[in-house]
């Protein structure tokens, strides 16, 4: 009876977007509203000593200065997981709304509120801080050191965590006769979301309560750290999410709500707006975990891996954030990808003096696939061996099953999506034509797997709800918690709901702003769970609304419920098809009933305790031009196994959005500091080189569809996988070109500089 | 009063079909006046120093960035935004309804100024390649689309206006 998932309807938010009414943060602020602008450290490490704020209070229009000197000793954390209630679990609270102790070049330390912008940025610039500096350290393994400065006193050697694997016995499996051994260093850079709308937010007060309308993507969680940070009950907190211009990760965090919050109860509940200038979603918001990456396997000459080493130091930058959590789900990837007996697998999250790294678009999946599959493509060159044929080889098996998650792969997707791919891009005639190649312009393709887990069960809580409200003509609103980012879930939402309650997609209505005071609990968007946890909460609702409409259809009609369906918005009796009257029918009578009038509703949270690997591939055929060190991108294509399709046209643009994400991280994203001050270099759009209309060719998107059978729609993640793969295949197509085996990315003209010439293929 | 003299303005420009003044602070951006004083909220600020093209509006025919534009250069100028686009009954353009079917819309925030610029493409009339467009759509910056579906939009659309066949790819 599916009639709408499947199909590539067009997206519920379209019109308003294309005509621009559809209305973000800044589109629903009071023009009356007083602005916050913030004082942003100019050290890299440090203790404010004082701040004098005598000439900022007396520019005119200036309403109040508020110093790290002012704020409430609540330290809080600001990561957009779901709380636990097991203190062990919780999340580092390890920052205040302003800082005295500053701990990056950018660190909040004073907040000017001023009746309009001008005067706040002159009230910013007026203020005088005095501080007394201390060391810093940039490099991650440089703060592991043990003369390295002390970040958070909490954390001794800035060591936030350290976790491991091991399996079998790494040391006596080594010794095995006749191995060969394969070691490499994979160093991935700072890189930042980038969306198109900076964060910002405003606040006000109303009824006793404070109110934020935020670009966030998780409001509920938003609620419940601004109550910790000012100390407030939760329910003093509302948060609303409009439209939003993309998140990424970045607004899978607290960012400045806290903080707008606060500033709003500091002038008597006036609305205030606090909006980030793009220089300071750069270095002030979240960045994107550099990591780097030891990996050394022992290898029999037949591609059989033996035993293999993992080591992984994740730069944390200034304060806790995501954390562990994202390193940790790189490695949990190695075992995984590549099964293989003898393992020590070791990962470390380091504070440094950068930016607080927090949650972007692969959650650590990127870094460990570049490091990873870099690495599967080395171990190939020393083996003298295809790399097709090593992966398929070695590649995680049909019917593996992961002991933590239960996570299970259930069909040859792996082989399904490289076939795909190899048809798509022609990959065994271009390996073959690519080899042996001379002179100073060289092609070359490569390819790279990924792994995605959707959701983030077991390691924390997977729930969802959802409201159905049913119209007198038979239409209904529908709510979730879960929340539209750009990513389309609104769209596939709506198409579920109208599948899974039997009426046309028309007649779903979905209210897409969160509201905490009227939106049912949901965590918001990230681990790419929409669709995956939503369809659950979906069906469960959808469920419970058919049975009360069939109940109350009984009623009317005298049917039995057992013989009474509802199909595309009609009651049918089931003997015979007959409609018997529409659902609007129904519900009007329904409503107005003298007797018992009700109106039709459904509301439930659905727990998911399952979760699902999304899986794919990307190939990449390059142009290198080795005397002028550049690579030219000719060619490249993702392919994907993300259950089934709830809506292709989407899906397809979904991997485009991810797979130029991926060409940026590898070839020309890094975010870059200065060495002597750790000042950020390059923090704005022009100097920080995102993917531009001008840098990729046409981005291929292909998909295999196996159904993944514990979802009620078949289907897992996809928002993060596309941007997992394409930058190892670009650096492995590098390799298949010239043989050298580059080790970091972003892959800029220094870096094939730096590498050509040890390989002795270009002079000085 | 001096103060007052020196920071304020009177511009006089036809907005979208409609003349129009305001007063303005001598300081305000384009972008700034037209989002403030006239609630058009297409225009978008992504960057405020010109990189982004989210605030993109039509100045005579031709794509600005609204951003660095002061209020005050608007005087004697015909400006269109994304508003001015519609229908009379709320119909979308050509170039808004290509946008909605070949999903070239994400989160929507880049999207007006793209579309201004593909308006600005499409008037001149010209065939161009798909190299051509990809150049002369580059002031504009995107996250969510890889740019691949807003250059099938703009593509389709210069080939319906110019009465030709789409080429195969």
């Amino acid at each position: 009876m599916s009639k709408s998932v499947g199909k590539s309807v067009v997206r519920v938010d379209a019109y308003e977007k294309a005509t621009g009414r559809a209305k973000y943060m800044d589109d629903l602020c009071g023009r009356e509203a007083l602005v916050a602008k913030i004082c942003h450290s100019t050290i890299a490490h440090g203790f404010v000593k004082s701040i004098d704020t005598a000439e900022a209070e007396n520019i005119p229009g200036v309403v109040r200065v508020l110093t790290c000197f002012d704020v409430p000793d609540l330290p809080f954390p600001t990561a957009g997981h779901p709380w636990s209630t097991d203190p062990g679990h919780q999340d580092v609270a390890d920052r205040l709304l302003l800082n005295r102790h500053v701990r990056y070049y950018g660190d909040d330390v004073a907040v000017v509120i001023a009746e309009n912008e001008v005067a706040a940025a002159q009230a910013v610039r007026a203020l005088k801080v005095e501080y007394e500096e201390l060391p810093f350290v940039l490099d991650v393994q440089k703060a592991m050191e043990p003369d390295a400065p002390q970040i958070h006193d909490e954390f001794p050697g800035n060591v936030l965590k350290h976790t491991d694997i091991r399996k079998g016995n790494y040391e006596e499996a080594r010794k095995e006769p006749g191995l060969i051994k394969v070691e490499g260093w994979y160093d991935t850079p700072t890189v930042q979301h980038c969306h198109i709308e900076n964060h910002g937010c405003f606040a006000y007060m109303e009824a006793g309560r404070v109110v934020v309308v935020s670009s966030t993507q998780i409001p509920h969680i938003v609620r419940r750290v601004v109550g910790q940070a000012l100390g407030l009950p939760w329910g003093k907190v509302r948060i609303i999410k409009p439209y939003i211009g993309g998140g990424f990760g970045n607004k899978q965090d607290a960012l400045y709500e806290p903080l707008c919050a606060w500033c709003s109860t500091q002038v008597g509940g006036r609305l205030v707006k606090l909006e980030c200038a793009r220089e300071e979603t750069f270095v002030s918001n979240r960045v994107r975990h550099a990591i780097r990456t030891h990996i050394i396997s022992y290898v029999r000459p037949d591609g059989t891996l033996v035993a293999r080493k993992f080591e992984a130091f994740s730069n944390q930058g200034a304060y806790a954030s995501h954390g562990h959590g994202v390193v940790a789900k790189g490695m949990g990837a190695f075992p995984q990808l590549y099964p293989c007996d003898n393992l020590e697998c070791d990962c470390w999250t380091v504070f440094t003096n950068r930016p607080a790294a927090g949650a972007m678009r692969g959650y650590g999946i990127p870094q460990a696939m570049f490091a990873g599959e870099s690495h599967i493509d080395d171990i190939c060159k020393a083996i003298g061996m295809a790399p097709l044929e090593f992966r398929r080889k070695n590649l995680m098996p049909v019917g593996y099953v992961d002991g933590f998650s239960k996570n299970e792969l259930y069909t040859d997707t792996f082989n399904q999506c490289l076939e795909k791919g190899m048809a798509a891009i022609d990959y065994q005639r271009k390996v073959v034509e690519y080899q042996n190649q001379t002179g100073p312009i060289r092609k070359g393709i490569g390819l790279a797997m990924f792994w995605y887990n959707t959701a983030v069960w077991p390691i924390s809580l997977e729930s969802s709800s959802c409201r159905m409200v049913l119209n007198q003509d038979g239409s209904l609103q529908f709510q979730t918690g879960e929340t539209e980012i750009g990513q389309g879930c609104d769209t596939a939402y709506s198409q579920m709901v109208a599948d899974a309650v039997g009426i046309p997609v028309e007649d779903v209505h979905v209210v897409s702003s969160q509201d905490t005071d009227v939106t049912p609990f949901g965590t918001g968007a990230y681990a790419s769970r929409q669709t995956y946890v939503g369809s659950f909460a979906i069906q469960q609702t959808a469920t419970a609304l058919r049975e009360r409409i069939l109940n109350i259809a009984h009623e009317q009609t005298r049917m039995p419920v057992s013989n009474l369906d509802l199909v595309d918005g009609q009651i049918v009796r089931k003997t015979d098809g007959r409609v018997l009257k529409s659902l609007g029918d129904l519900a009007t009578e329904c409503l107005y009933s003298l007797e018992h009038s009700q109106h039709i509703t459904a509301e439930t949270t659905a727990q998911i305790k399952t979760n699902a690997y999304s899986f794919g591939c990307s190939f990449a055929e390059v142009e290198v031009d080795i005397p002028m060190c550049k690579v030219k991108l000719l060619n490249i294509i993702n392919v994907h196994d993300c259950g089934r399709l709830i809506n292709p046209a989407l899906a397809e643009a979904q991997v485009h959005g991810g797979m130029s994400m991926a060409i940026g991280y590898g070839l020309s994203e890094e975010l870059k500091f200065d060495e002597k001050t750790g000042k950020p270099l390059n923090n704005n759009l022009l100097d920080y080189k995102l993917s531009t209309f001008m840098d990729h060719p046409t981005l291929q998107a292909e998909f295999v569809e196996n159904a993944e059978p514990t979802s009620p729609f078949g289907t897992k993640a996809l928002g993060e996988p596309p941007a997992c793969s394409p930058a190892p295949a670009i650096r492995n197509a590098i390799l298949n070109a010239t043989g050298v085996a580059i080790d970091c990315c972003p892959i800029t003209p220094h870096v094939l500089y730096r590498k050509f010439k040890e390989a002795g293929l270009i002079a000085d | 009063m001096e103060k007052h003299v020196m920071q304020y303005q009177t511009v006089h420009f036809n907005l979208n079909g409609k003349d129009v003044e305001r007063t303005v602070d001598v300081r305000a951006s384009l972008t700034d006046m037209l989002r403030n004083d006239f609630r058009m909220t297409s225009v978008k600020k992504g960057c405020e120093v010109g990189e982004c093209g989210a605030c993109n509006v039509l100045i005579d025919g031709e794509a600005f960035n609204s951003c660095i534009y002061l209020a005050v250069w608007a005087e004697g100028k015909r400006i269109r935004t994304l508003e001015g686009l519609l229908g009379p009954n709320g119909e979308l353009s050509d170039i808004q309804q290509a946008f909605v079917d070949e999903a070239a819309i994400q989160c929507g925030f880049c999207t007006p100024g793209f579309i201004l610029t593909a308006v600005e493409i499409l008037e001149s009339g010209k065939e161009y390649t798909d190299a051509e467009l990809r150049k002369l759509l580059s002031g504009h910056l995107c996250r969510c689309t890889g740019y691949e579906n807003i250059l099938r939009a703009v593509k389709k659309t210069m080939y319906k206006r110019l009465g030709k066949p789409m080429p195969e790819q």
